[in-house]
């Protein structure tokens, strides 16, 4: 008689499909039946209790999770912001180019470029809003194994296209905010971009010393509150 | 109305907040559960709550409903701890809590309380030493109650690589234990 191995034995005390065949043989053999007991104790003893949660348990994993879900409540704006960013340019040198052809007219009014240079601020603070978000994200994420930064990349891919756009503008007309600070927010930006989806620990640590480093989280936020309060005083 | 986990799925992506938070009501204490089971650590247990949570808001998107929103949330959880365990072998801080309290409050004789507590906390250094995947396919079978198929699927694998890695961990924990077991016969 050909007795059950342990596997067949484990698939026996899981009651797996397979097993009802060996049941049988369990049924008749003491040997396998003996050997069955043995593991049957064993497993029967690896008791791994829980830890009670409070009745208030779910509230309580909410509060924690609400703000950080906060963040992620615009991805459609992430979606849209792109093409939004790029009709806003559009709209400030389309602006510039007609009011500097109205300006051979004497009764030019000051009041459509403040208009054309408050938007340009707007958007431009959105950029940087945005930005700092992928950067806090990333400098606040706690290296832990695999860490899985697709959508930051993917973000980050979109605003170095709309980064570049504001740096050009804000080089060519002075207007707004310091180029310099787009230049290094760029090349952050950038290295985000091309990272790979799933990084290292290490990665991660390296990555967020350089952007601690640079301290283009600061700047970026300092910049996004000029930026907004320029806006609004126009 | 009680929507279902899809129809939450649903709302929830179109950035219904509430959506989400019935799921998270829903399953916050399951997860936790599988989480303790998997780091043996209440602290890790909650930040992997959390992280779970995280990562399945962000990837709702590529919930295609062919499993259900728990299995789907499990493979979540399961790879956060997964991802924890291999972090933490890797720093060989193998300091995990044995499952002590809990068995205080069982009805129990005091040799059977003796024994239990001794296998406990063989147990907790026994489940560390079962590599990621194993402890995942053990929790998940043992304490779950998951087929093979789901837990394949957990672990994106086939059933029966699934059973073979619990197959792998009731040995190492055979071999762990036993020396308990006989003692306290």
């Amino acid at each position: 008689m050909t007795h059950l191995s342990e596997e067949q034995l484990i698939l026996c005390y899981y009651g797996e499909p397979e097993s009802l065949e060996l049941q049988t043989h369990l049924a008749v053999c003491q040997e396998c039946g003996r050997r069955f007991e043995t593991l049957a104790c064993m497993l029967d003893a690896c008791d791994y209790p829980v830890p009670e949660r409070l009745g208030s348990y779910e509230a309580a994993v909410w509060h924690r999770l609400e703000p950080k879900l906060a963040s992620r409540k615009r991805w459609w704006l992430w979606n849209a912001a792109p093409a939004l960013a790029g009709l806003i340019l559009i709209a400030f040198f389309v602006g510039q180019w007609v009011g500097q052809r109205g300006s051979t007219h004497e009764n030019a009014s000051a009041t459509p470029g403040k208009i054309r240079e408050r938007v340009l601020l707007v958007a431009m603070g959105d950029h940087l809003e945005r930005s700092q978000m992928v950067l806090a994200e990333l400098v606040n994420t706690r290296p832990s194994g695999a860490i899985d930064i697709s959508e930051e990349r993917r973000r980050a891919e979109d605003l170095v296209h709309d980064n570049r756009l504001f740096r050009q503008t804000a080089a060519k007309t002075g207007k707004g905010i310091d180029a310099s600070v787009l230049d290094d927010l760029e090349r952050v930006l950038l290295e985000i971009a091309h990272s790979p989806s799933q990084i290292s620990s290490p990665e991660l640590e390296n990555l967020q010393r350089r952007i601690e480093a640079q301290g283009i989280l600061f700047k970026v936020r300092v910049v996004g509150t000029t930026v907004r309060a320029k806006g609004n005083q126009l | 109305m009680e929507w279902t986990d899809a129809a939450a799925v649903e709302h929830a992506r179109g950035g219904n907040a509430d959506a989400f938070r019935v799921l998270v009501d829903r399953h916050s204490r399951a997860v936790f559960r599988l989480a303790y089971r998997m780091t043996g650590n209440e602290h890790d247990a909650e930040d992997m709550v959390q992280e779970t949570f995280l990562r399945a808001y962000k990837q709702l998107g590529k919930f295609d409903g062919r499993a259900g929103f728990g299995t789907w949330l499990y493979r979540i959880a399961s790879n956060c701890s997964v991802d924890l365990i291999r972090a933490r072998k890797k720093r060989e801080e193998r300091t995990v809590e044995a499952p002590v309290d809990g068995l205080r409050s069982r009805e129990a004789g005091p040799e059977r309380l003796t024994q239990s507590l001794e296998i406990s906390g063989i147990l907790g250094s026994a489940m560390n030493e079962l590599s990621a995947t194993e402890r995942t396919a053990f929790v998940l079978r043992h304490y779950e109650g998951l087929g093979m198929d789901e837990i394949g699927g957990v672990l994106g694998v086939e059933a029966n690589a699934a059973k073979h890695s619990v197959f792998r961990a009731v040995q190492k924990l055979r071999r762990a234990l036993q020396p308990a077991m006989g003692a306290a016969r």
